[in-house]
């Protein structure tokens, strides 16, 4: 079966985006597909390469950017929320002239309609959020 | 992409005090794009993003709510909102705003989008959907 | 066309639990997780709420339980404990899900 996940909130203040982590490596150890991850909202602050988290704690963007290199998974990042939120890639950072980035190589930037495609496209849409 | 999904958002919270309620809008406006079966559902806290007489001047944030007079351009027409949940909050539909579409099919009659249903018969809306997105 | 619903919210602090029962039909499933999980225990000013309801299996995932101290044997009567592949296998078996955040 083909899974949607759309992911509402950022990561530490909410166990949203943990749930959507432990959901979505439940679904594919068990053979499902993932047709994307959705960050939206503060959930657009997962993609950041710059976390770091204290040792003794999970480092939830390197887990998903770990599960999306064994599994070849799209994890795709609002464009339109990140923008508000300061998340920004190599594309952005030029067209918006930044003078960095920090977001990490296995997520990508796109638009809302990634989400909407995610959804006609799956059996299933998953949302996480608070 | 020749599948036709019956699409529902549902919106539960009110405005300005989450962005959830102005960023959920923004997916419709996407969405609408894509030509699925689109409604929205105005429950609980959800029934305040329509208010009429919403003026955010002294916040400074947008007033993003003339946005929904702007669905039925984007021939989003189906806007549920939920009876109880107005009557739990003191409002009644005179409370909201005037939401219209106009239907090519009628000479482009004006027609409302506003739809007053019963919590149950939401219920078995969100029964007869494939998708239901929540923000 | 039955739904699986999802809370993630404490009823103590929020309406989503009332709202989800208000709306779930008979035949379709309600999973509490996160904070959700409290609703699940006996001996609470929601626990009739919850038992009551007609129709609508009761699920609560097992880790978000553990986690936060609360011990099977407070359960209410009838709800089944999941873990996360069980979260899946209910998404997959109902025909869609509807998250009550």
């Amino acid at each position: 079966m083909k899974f949607a996940i759309q992911i509402n909130e950022g990561p530490y203040q909410h166990q949203a985006a943990d749930s959507a982590y432990l959901f979505t490596k439940a679904a594919l150890e068990k053979g499902h597909e993932i047709f994307r991850v959705f960050f939206y909202h503060d959930g657009v602050g997962n993609s950041t390469r710059l976390t770091t988290p204290p040792q003794d704690d999970r480092h939830i963007v390197n887990r998903w950017a770990a599960l999306a290199e064994q599994y070849n998974l799209d994890l795709v990042v609002c464009v339109a929320a990140a923008q508000r939120r300061g998340m920004v890639d190599d594309g952005e950072a030029e067209r918006n002239r930044k003078d960095a980035t920090n977001i990490h190589p296995k997520f990508r930037i796109s638009g809302l309609g990634q989400l909407i495609e995610a959804a006609v496209q799956s059996d299933r849409l998953m949302v996480f959020g608070d | 992409m020749s599948v036709t999904k019956k699409f529902m958002y549902l919106n539960r919270r009110p405005p300005y005090g989450t962005i959830y309620a102005w960023e959920s809008l923004e997916v419709v406006l996407i969405g609408a794009a894509f030509e699925q079966d689109v409604s929205l559902a105005f429950l609980d806290d959800g029934v305040y993003q329509i208010i009429k007489g919403q003026d955010t001047s002294g916040i400074d944030m947008k007033n993003f709510s003339p946005t929904y007079s702007a669905l039925g351009d984007y021939e989003v027409t189906k806007l549920y909102v939920e009876r109880e949940s107005l009557e739990e909050r003191g409002l009644t539909v005179d409370d909201l705003m005037p939401l219209t579409w106009e239907d090519e099919a009628e000479d482009w009659a004006e027609k409302d989008s506003i739809q007053l249903i019963s919590r149950a018969e939401l219920a078995k809306l969100m029964d007869e959907q494939d998708v239901l997105f929540s923000f | 066309m039955s739904i699986l619903h999802t809370v993630n919210k404490s009823p103590f602090e929020k309406s989503s639990l009332q709202s989800c029962i208000a709306h779930a039909s008979e035949g379709s499933a309600l999973l509490l997780y996160e904070d959700g999980v409290y609703a699940a225990t006996k001996g609470t000013s929601v626990s009739d709420l919850v038992a009551g309801v007609a129709g609508v299996k009761l699920y609560v995932l097992g880790p978000d339980l553990k986690a936060r101290g609360m011990q099977e044997e407070r359960l209410i009567d009838g709800v089944t404990v999941v873990d996360y592949t069980g979260f899946v296998d209910l998404a997959a078996e109902y025909d869609k899900v509807v998250a009550w955040v």
